[in-house]
C-alpha cells in the first residue's frame, strides 16, 4: 500500500523528465558524435569531428569571446553588486526585505522587453543620444548598439541580481563586532574590508560569479538583439547550426561543450559555495 | 553619528544610481508608450494610439491567446507534477534519489538554448508536429523544477511531525496529505504555480526553438517586431506586459514564494 502511494506520487513527474527532459539531451549527446549528411540529415557514423571543429580557430574565436563577455560582465557585475549588497545589508529589516523585493522583481518581468529597452535607448536615433545631442555634449551620435559594449551592458542589466544576492547572504552572516573590533584596533576602512571583508565573505563572491557567468556563457537573447556580427555568442552559434545550417551534430557538440563547462561550474559551486543547486535554482 | 560620513554617504549614491540603472530603461519604456512621436525617441505629447493599435493588430492578438493557452495548460500540469516531486522527495526513500533531485534541479540551471535544441531534436526525432503541442511540452518540462523548487521549501518548513502527529491519530494517508500538508504546502504551490505561469508567459527561447507553424507566442511576436524595427507599438505591448508581469510576481511574493526562497540564496 505504502509502496503503491509511492509510485502514484513519484511515477509521473519521474517519468515526463525521463520523456522529455533526460532522453532529448542523450538523443544530442549521442548526435555530437555522428556526421552531417550533404541534404543536412544525419550520417550515422561515430567521429569526433564536431569536437575538433569546435576547437578550429573559426570556431574557437567565438568560443573565446563568450568566455570573455562572461568575463567581463561578471566582473562590472561584481563591482557594482558587493556595494549594493553591502548597502542593502546595512538596513532596517524593513527597508532590507523592501529593497530585496525591488531588486528581484524587475528580473522575473520580460526578458525579450527589458533587452528591447536598451536597443530604444542605445540605438544610433535612440533616447541616449538624442539626449547627449540636444544637450551639446556630442556632436555625432555614439555607435553602441550593436557592438560588444551593447551586449556586456545587457548581461549585467540582466544578471546582476545573482550577484547581489549570494553576496548579500554573506555579508548578512558577517558577525560585525568583527569589523567594528578592526576599526577600533586603529585599521583604517579599506584595511579591515581587505582583512575581514573580503575573506569572510568570498563563498558569496564565489557563488554570485559563478552565478552571473553560467548564464551569460549561454546567452542568446541579448548578443542576437544588442550584439552585431562582431559580438556572437556560442548560443548563436548553437542557433546557426539548428536553424539556418542544419548541421545538427555540429550543434550538438557546441551545446555539449557549453553544458560541461556551465555544470562542472556549478559542481564546484555546489562544493565551494556553502550549498548545492536549489539556491541558484530558488534565486531564479 | 552627527559627523558627515562620506564612506556611507557613497555607498548609498551607489545604492540608488543602481536601481535607477534597473529601473531606467523600464521606466523609460513605459513612458515612451504614451509619446505621439514615432520615430524619434523625443517627447512631443501625449497619445494612447499605439494601445488602440494593439487591438486591431490580429496576429498580435492570436499571440496573445496563444500564450495564454500555453501557459494555463502548462500551468496546470506543471504545478501538479511539480508538486508530486515535492511530495515524492520530503515523503518516500526510494533508488536514485539523489539523481532525481539533480535531475529536478537540472532543468532551471542548463543553458537554455541546450534545452531548446535538445527538445527540438527529440521532437524531430519522435515526429512529434511542432505547434502549440510542442510547446506546451516544453513549458511542462522547465515548469515542474521552478514549481518544485518552491514547494519543496514549503515542504521543508513544515518538516515531518504535523503529518505524524495526523498518522498517529488514525489518519489515512489520503486524510493527512488532504487535511494536513495540503493546507501547509498551498501558499507555496499557489506562488509555484502564479510563477511557472510568469515563466511560461516570458519565455522566448524554448518557445522560438519549438513552435513551429501556428504556434507563435507573445514573446515570439514581440521579437519578429523587435527585429523589424523600432516602433511605439512594441513599447505600448512591452509596458502591459511588463505590468502584468509583477502584478503576478507581487501576488506571489504576498504569498512568500520568491521573497523567502531568495532569503536564503547562498546560505
Amino acid at each position: 500500500m505504502k509502496s503503491l502511494q509511492k509510485y502514484i506520487t513519484l511515477g509521473p513527474p519521474a517519468i515526463w523528465l525521463g520523456i522529455f527532459f533526460v532522453a532529448p539531451l542523450l538523443i544530442i549527446f549521442v548526435y555530437s558524435f555522428f556526421e552531417r549528411g550533404i541534404y543536412g540529415d544525419i550520417v550515422y557514423t561515430f567521429s569526433l569531428d564536431n569536437y575538433l571543429r569546435a576547437i578550429d580557430p573559426l570556431y574557437a574565436k567565438t568560443l573565446w569571446r563568450s568566455t570573455w563577455i562572461s568575463v567581463v560582465s561578471t566582473l562590472i557585475c561584481l563591482v557594482l553588486g558587493y556595494p549594493l549588497a553591502w548597502y542593502i545589508a546595512r538596513q532596517s529589516a524593513k527597508m532590507k526585505k523592501l529593497l530585496l523585493v525591488l531588486l528581484i522583481v524587475p528580473f522575473w518581468t520580460n526578458f525579450l522587453v527589458r533587452t528591447y529597452a536598451w536597443i530604444f535607448i542605445l540605438r544610433t536615433e535612440g533616447l541616449l543620444n538624442n539626449t547627449l545631442l540636444s544637450l551639446g555634449l556630442i556632436s555625432s551620435p555614439l555607435e553602441i548598439l550593436f557592438t560588444q559594449t551593447a551586449v556586456i551592458i545587457g548581461l549585467v542589466y540582466t544578471y546582476l541580481p545573482f550577484m547581489v544576492l549570494p553576496i548579500y547572504v554573506s555579508i548578512e552572516k558577517l558577525d560585525r563586532a568583527l569589523f567594528d573590533a578592526c576599526r577600533d584596533l586603529g585599521a583604517t576602512s579599506w584595511q579591515s574590508f581587505k582583512s575581514i571583508m573580503l575573506p569572510l565573505t568570498k563563498p558569496g563572491i564565489i557563488s554570485g560569479c559563478i552565478l552571473v557567468f553560467v548564464p551569460c556563457l549561454g546567452a542568446y537573447i541579448t548578443p542576437d538583439l544588442l550584439g552585431g556580427a562582431k559580438s556572437l555568442m556560442v548560443g548563436n552559434l548553437i542557433q546557426v547550426q539548428f536553424l539556418a545550417a542544419r548541421d545538427w551534430p555540429f550543434g550538438a557538440a557546441l551545446s555539449f561543450i557549453v553544458m560541461a563547462i556551465v555544470l562542472l561550474l556549478l559542481f564546484a559551486y555546489a562544493r565551494w559555495g556553502t550549498n548545492n543547486f536549489d539556491k541558484a535554482a530558488e534565486a531564479k | 553619528m552627527s559627523k558627515f560620513n562620506a564612506g556611507r554617504f557613497f555607498l548609498g549614491l551607489h545604492a540608488w544610481g543602481v536601481f535607477a540603472f534597473i529601473y531606467a530603461p523600464i521606466l523609460i519604456l513605459i513612458v515612451f508608450s504614451f509619446n505621439q512621436e514615432r520615430i524619434n525617441a523625443v517627447w512631443t505629447g501625449f497619445t494612447l494610439d499605439w494601445y488602440r493599435r494593439l487591438l486591431t493588430d490580429a496576429d498580435l492578438l492570436d499571440s496573445v491567446y496563444n500564450s495564454l493557452v500555453v501557459g494555463l495548460t502548462s500551468t496546470a500540469i506543471a504545478t501538479i507534477l511539480g508538486t508530486m516531486a515535492a511530495l515524492a522527495m520530503h515523503r518516500y526513500v526510494f533508488r536514485g534519489k539523489k539523481l532525481f533531485d539533480a535531475i529536478l534541479y537540472l532543468p532551471i540551471v542548463i543553458p537554455e538554448i541546450v534545452m531548446a535544441v535538445s527538445l527540438l531534436t527529440f521532437y524531430v526525432f519522435i515526429q512529434l508536429t511542432l505547434g502549440l503541442v510542442s510547446v506546451i511540452i516544453a513549458h511542462i518540462t522547465f515548469n515542474i523544477a521552478f514549481v518544485f523548487v518552491i514547494v519543496q521549501a514549503r515542504l521543508a518548513g513544515m518538516g515531518s511531525d504535523l503529518e505524524n502527529a495526523a498518522a498517529d491519530l488514525g489518519a489515512t494517508s489520503w486524510q493527512t496529505f488532504r487535511f494536513v500538508t495540503l493546507p501547509v504546502i498551498a501558499p507555496g504551490v499557489i506562488s509555484g504555480a502564479l510563477l511557472a505561469f510568469t515563466i511560461s508567459w516570458d519565455d522566448f527561447m524554448i518557445a522560438f526553438f519549438t513552435a513551429g507553424v501556428g504556434g507563435t507566442t507573445l514573446p515570439m511576436r514581440v521579437y519578429s517586431m523587435i527585429k523589424f524595427g523600432v516602433t511605439p507599438e512594441i513599447n505600448a505591448i512591452s509596458t502591459i506586459t511588463i505590468l502584468f508581469t509583477m502584478l503576478l510576481i507581487l501576488l506571489a511574493v504576498r504569498l512568500e514564494g520568491i521573497f523567502k526562497t531568495a532569503k536564503t540564496i547562498g546560505t
